[in-house]
């Protein structure tokens, strides 16, 4: 059953009165409920469409939480073989928030590393909703480092409302970790490949996503801050998301223009969450095309493609 | 009509609003609450001289009394694309800069200069938190890679001091990629084995504490200086319990492992040079101030430099 979003209101009714139709169709032998229940699934179809056409920034970020979005689990046991998880960061503890490990992606031997945000409530508590703390960035540091000692190509999904602000974190080192990741970011000398699946937030995503190549799930927001965070500092009242999420320029559209993200993902109609299998294939396929882009390149080439693509960035603004 | 009036008398008003006339005479320790004369407080680098709290410090404060003869020529820092974003929130960010521009009198919160310490050239760049809380968009990351650059291409140690508040929101995911972009500029320093000095000040937080400033080779804080990624508020929202006194405080973060040294500001000239003297294996230098060097008399001065 789809759990439906502040806005997609009216959609759940249009939804539930034709599901509630055939439940009495079913029951009732005498009534013909075929007609009026399609009539409304075409209604509400339509209604999808309009919604999801135009949605508004703090709309995405609604749809980028969405607890039915696939996530990093799911596109690592759909796109990928012989998965093999490593964990540890070799020095304090092994941070759940973040997975990665050994895995094939199309039969050649890639590292994948990314957020995993949990999909229950145990799960959730578990993967500390995706926030990471300072073992999680170590994790992905010493995977880094290793796919780069073997030449084995890196993929990261990114998928965090940014990283755990929590005393032990701070105290063990948040910011350390979080350099320390963006610094092996641009060292390793093989291709790294980053795909934004739900939210980008603020340095726990740029950890992951200093990459030769980024991707944005169509639906999906990558942001310095959230719309909360920063409508309370700047409007100074987090009820001004909205405005805050517009201001922001966190959706894929606007990040493709700003020349921070190279290709945009679509997504199924009504988000990635009304489509899991069509959306992950869609993502394997764009890392696919992606690391063949990098194909032949050698250690030295990828790591300064790296370092100019971001001392480049931003040059232009919005008109890039 | 009376031409003192009309004429004189304006200009004896610019007279008088040009000279350093500061509106208090006194200034009260935010601390401790003790009254310090204007220009004791300067001599003691804002230093409060009876219970030791470090007060903000301009940058330009700052490389006065950091370079020898207090010379140094400022390194012009290449111009970001103003306001990418059209950001706006209750103010525009054209006029949020505007405003900034005129409290401070500074074109954007990094300077970075070249000069001496103790007759080692060095490049140095500072971090200015009376601009828009020090706050890191496209200016300070590019005056970061220039600072890098020239270290380089001079063959120089980096002097950082870092001071901010985070991230300029108003530049939105222009700002956090500023975390890569000062990276890429520390890779280089490291990749020409170049030293790398960060000196953390009140407050280093957020993105800032994040990238460069974590990456040094060696990390000196200014005593009690909060330095930590999520700021002491947001934590207690989070965990829902008071935080410890003391906590992210620099000397908490030198119990932790994150720093190298807490060091007084005004011990820090000496502790640096010594410091940078050692990793560039020069000999011993003379402790103390010493007059601008003679061959920087040739370069041109920064405005600023005291010509004497
Ligand atoms: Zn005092």
């Amino acid at each position: 059953m789809t759990q439906y979003l502040d806005f997609e209101k009216p959609l759940a009714e249009i939804e539930g009165t034709a599901e509630e139709l055939r439940a009495m169709g079913r029951q009732n032998e005498d009534m013909d409920v075929t007609e009026e229940a399609a009539a409304l699934d075409a209604k509400a179809a339509k209604l999808l469409e309009e919604l999801y056409k135009s949605l508004t920034p703090w709309r995405k970020c609604q749809v980028a939480r969405h607890p039915q979005r696939p996530h990093c689990r799911d596109y690592i046991e759909a796109l990928f073989t012989e998965y093999t998880p490593l964990a540890g960061d070799r020095n304090f503890a092994d941070d759940h928030a973040v997975m990665g490990g050994l895995a094939r992606l199309n039969d050649r031997p890639v590292m994948v590393i990314g957020h995993e945000k949990g999909n229950d409530t145990k799960s959730r508590i578990e993967r500390n909703f995706g926030m990471a703390r300072p073992e999680g960035y170590r994790k992905a540091v010493r995977l880094m480092q290793m796919a780069g000692k073997f030449g084995l190509p890196v993929i990261t999904l990114v998928d965090t409302p940014g990283a755990y602000p929590g005393k032990g974190a701070e105290e063990r080192g948040q910011s350390e970790a979080i350099a320390r990741a963006t610094e092996t970011c641009l060292q390793i000398g093989v291709p790294l490949v980053s795909v934004v699946i739900g939210e980008g937030g603020s340095g726990g995503a740029v950890a992951f996503a200093t990459a030769n190549r980024v991707a944005m799930l169509e639906h999906s927001v990558y942001s310095v801050i959230s719309p909360e965070g920063c409508a309370s500092i700047l409007w100074k009242d987090s009820e001004k998301m909205r405005e805050a999420a517009e201001a922001l320029r966190l959706t894929a559209d606007d990040l493709k223009k700003l020349g921070v993200i190279d290709r945009i993902i679509a997504e199924p109609m009504g988000g990635a969450h009304r489509g899991k299998a069509e959306t992950i294939a869609a993502v394997g396929k764009a890392i696919a095309d992606m690391l063949g882009q990098l194909d032949g390149k050698d250690a030295t080439t990828l790591i300064q493609e790296r370092r100019k693509k971001f001392l480049d960035m931003g040059a232009t603004g919005l008109a890039a | 009509m009376n031409w003192i009036t009309n004429y004189v008398r304006p200009r004896i008003n610019s007279i008088f609003s040009r000279r350093e006339t500061p509106e208090n005479l006194w200034q009260k320790c935010d601390e401790c609450g003790t009254m310090l004369f204007h220009r004791e407080l300067s001599d003691n680098l804002n230093v409060c001289s009876s219970c030791g709290h470090h007060m903000a410090i301009t940058p330009r404060e700052r490389f006065r009394a950091l370079f020898d003869g207090a010379v140094f020529n400022e390194i012009n820092v290449p111009e970001p694309k103003a306001d990418p974003l059209n950001f706006r929130d209750q103010k525009r960010y054209p006029d949020r800069m505007k405003a900034a521009q005129k409290s401070t009198g500074e074109k954007e919160a990094m300077l970075v200069a070249t000069g001496e310490i103790g007759r080692t050239p060095v490049v140095a760049i500072a971090q200015d938190f009376s601009f828009m809380g020090g706050s890191m968009g496209m200016y300070v990351g590019n005056a970061i890679i220039a600072a890098a650059q020239e270290a380089v291409k001079l063959q120089r140690p980096l002097i950082l001091f870092s001071a901010a508040g985070g991230a300029r929101m108003q530049e939105g995911i222009l700002s956090l990629m500023q975390m890569p972009r000062t990276t890429v500029a520390v890779q280089m320093l490291k990749e020409a084995g170049l030293p790398y000095i960060v000196v953390l000040t009140h407050p280093t937080t957020g993105g800032v504490t994040a990238s460069y400033a974590m990456l040094g080779d060696v990390h000196i804080a200014e005593p009690n200086a909060l330095i930590c990624f999520a700021g002491p508020r947001v934590i207690e929202q989070t965990i829902r319990e008071k935080l410890p006194e003391g906590f992210q405080r620099a000397e908490y973060l030198l119990d932790h492992g994150m720093l190298d040294r807490v060091t007084p500001r005004g011990q820090m000239r000496d502790e640096l040079i010594g410091i940078v003297r050692m990793l560039l294996n020069l000999p011993p230098a003379i402790k103390g101030d010493l007059p601008a060097p003679d061959d920087t008399a040739t370069e041109t001065p920064a405005e600023d430099a005291p010509k004497e």
